[in-house]
């Protein structure tokens, strides 16, 4: 049939010859080649010790930020648990009384925040999701533990350090 | 036999033994590190400095594992086979010349444990036992993969040790001699066998390949196939047992070759060296020189592993049997009409 794309190609196939058969010459070829990489430079990044540099959107763990005054900024609308695909953020919302004005800036606020790191998958769209700019994935590369509840992350953990220190 | 001498066998056999645990043991360190140098990666270095520590945590792991007896297995000869495959493992290793008679304090030694006259023999018996490992822990396991594993090693071993067995005859129609004390007294200096018998050298090197079943003849062991191999229902030591006795093959099996075609203990210069320094220290040279050669060997055997892709089952039936023998059997009517002009 003819062909379309012109970009068939009619390979013939050769009878190996003598020293094709022979598989020594072949081998001695092969035995060559891992020779030169015995002797490059390993790519190997000995992880913990050292560190490749992330890209730019890298998605690493999780950080609940503050405003320009140190005020909390989530306000627990409960968007990111609900456009979360793994399930893996759950909240209890709280009011704010009076006198804590410096410390969440909206009048409801995330009492208990908590996120399971084993669930997540760490696609972001909780960050998309958020309608208060409150919840970023610019951290590290979660941390491993032993136990499964040491996995989900509370406030203490995810939550910005406070300005003014 | 005196006492002295009787002492210093008994020492000897010790270290010998101690010697081929050690090697196997970081043979197996070897074989991650040359893999990981072979693919451009670092391989272990988390366990002691660069990971020399490796081979005890691997060993602490086998020994803390579950002990698993299937119960479809016939529980003594399950048992018996990983015994069986690091013994015959071990005791190739008596017929050795690890170097030339050593004076200490008036005392002549033999680096040897036993001169047998018959040393080839001894060994082709030993290597012939090997498989009998293999094949009763396979059987044993009463698991159709262990045994097709099992039976894949028992028919490799004997197609294989055919050729080797004529290889070694064109050797020792050159040697006129079996014992491996004699046939390294010979090579002395650069005389080496594999000089005079490349041929027989390369078709030795591929059989010992096989059987020690090495990649590219890995062909016992096929985790797509046979899910594990001869020993896919062992677990904790026993398969410990297998595992290490691949490595004393290889250990053993080097020394064999380095004994026969590559001079053993000797060098060149080594009657300048032996003038100059004594007949305490110049046997001692030549025990480094000839582990110098094993380790080259083990080397070796590591570096094919990790360039040559395994062979098809076929595809080693027809290179043993219609390649190899056929070569080995020239080999030797070549040998037997080059000595004869020659005279
Ligand atoms: S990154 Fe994705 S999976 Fe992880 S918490 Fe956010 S929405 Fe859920
Ligand atoms: S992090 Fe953003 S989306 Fe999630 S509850 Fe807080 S304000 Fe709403």
């Amino acid at each position: 049939m003819e062909s379309l794309s012109n970009k068939r190609k009619v390979l013939e196939v050769k009878p190996l010859n003598f020293l094709e058969r022979a598989y020594l010459p072949a081998i001695m070829g092969g035995l060559a080649t891992t020779m030169k990489h015995f002797f490059k430079k390993p790519v190997t990044i000995s992880y913990p010790e050292e560190k490749r540099e992330f890209s730019e959107n890298f998605r690493g763990m999780h950080s609940l930020k503050r405003d320009e005054n140190g005020k909390e900024r989530c306000t627990a609308c409960g968007l990111c648990a609900l456009s979360c695909p793994a399930e893996a953020i759950t909240m209890t919302a709280a009011e704010r009384k009076p006198g804590e004005e410096n410390l969440y800036r909206e009048e409801k606020y995330a009492a208990v925040y908590e996120i399971n790191m084993l669930r997540c998958i760490f696609c972001g769209l909780c960050e998309e999701a958020c309608p208060k700019e409150a919840i970023y994935l610019d951290g590290d590369i979660v941390p491993t533990d032993y136990l499964r509840k040491d996995f989900i992350y509370g406030k203490d953990k995810l939550v910005e350090a406070p300005l003014n220190q | 036999m005196e006492t002295t001498d009787l002492i210093f066998r008994i020492v000897l056999i010790v270290i010998i033994f101690a010697i081929s645990l050690v090697v196997a043991m970081y043979s197996t360190y070897a074989e991650r590190k040359v893999a990981a140098f072979f693919q451009d990666r670092i391989g272990p270095n988390r366990a002691g400095p660069w990971g020399i520590l490796q081979p005890l945590a691997d060993g602490g792991k086998m020994f803390l594992k579950e002990e698993i007896i299937p119960t479809n297995a016939t529980p003594f000869l399950f048992i018996v086979g990983p015994s069986l495959a690091i013994l015959t493992a071990c005791i190739g290793s008596a017929v050795i010349p690890w170097g030339q008679a050593i004076v200490i304090g008036g005392h002549t030694f033999d680096l040897q444990v036993t001169d047998i006259n018959v040393g080839i023999l001894y060994i082709f018996g030993v290597v012939s036992l090997g498989v009998y490992g293999i094949m009763i822990g396979g059987w044993a396991s009463n698991n159709k993969y262990s045994l097709l594993g099992a039976i894949r090693a028992a028919s490799q071993n004997i197609s294989y040790e055919i050729s080797m067995g004529l290889s070694i005859i064109a050797l020792l129609m050159l040697t006129g001699t079996l014992s491996l004390k004699e046939i390294a007294e010979q090579q002395h200096g650069f005389a080496w066998n594999v000089w005079r018998q490349p041929l027989g050298f390369v078709l030795f090197l591929v059989c010992a390949f096989a059987e020690t079943n090495r990649s590219p003849f890995d062909l016992p062991e096929c985790e797509t196939e046979l899910v594990g191999g001869y020993h896919t229902e062992y677990s904790s030591m026993k398969l410990g047992f297998y595992l290490f006795a691949e490595y004393i093959n290889m250990f053993i099996s080097s020394a064999v070759m380095a004994t026969l075609y590559w001079g053993g203990y000797n060098y060149p210069g080594m009657d300048w060296v032996a003038a100059h320094v004594g007949p305490t220290i110049a046997p001692i040279i030549g025990v480094v020189v000839f582990f110098g050669k094993i380790f080259f060997s083990i080397f070796f055997f590591m570096w094919v592993r990790w360039t040559i892709p395994r062979f098809r089952y076929d595809q080693l039936m027809d290179l043993g049997w219609k390649v190899l023998i056929p070569l080995a059997i020239a080999n030797i009517v070549l040998t037997g009409v080059i000595t004869t002009l020659l005279n």
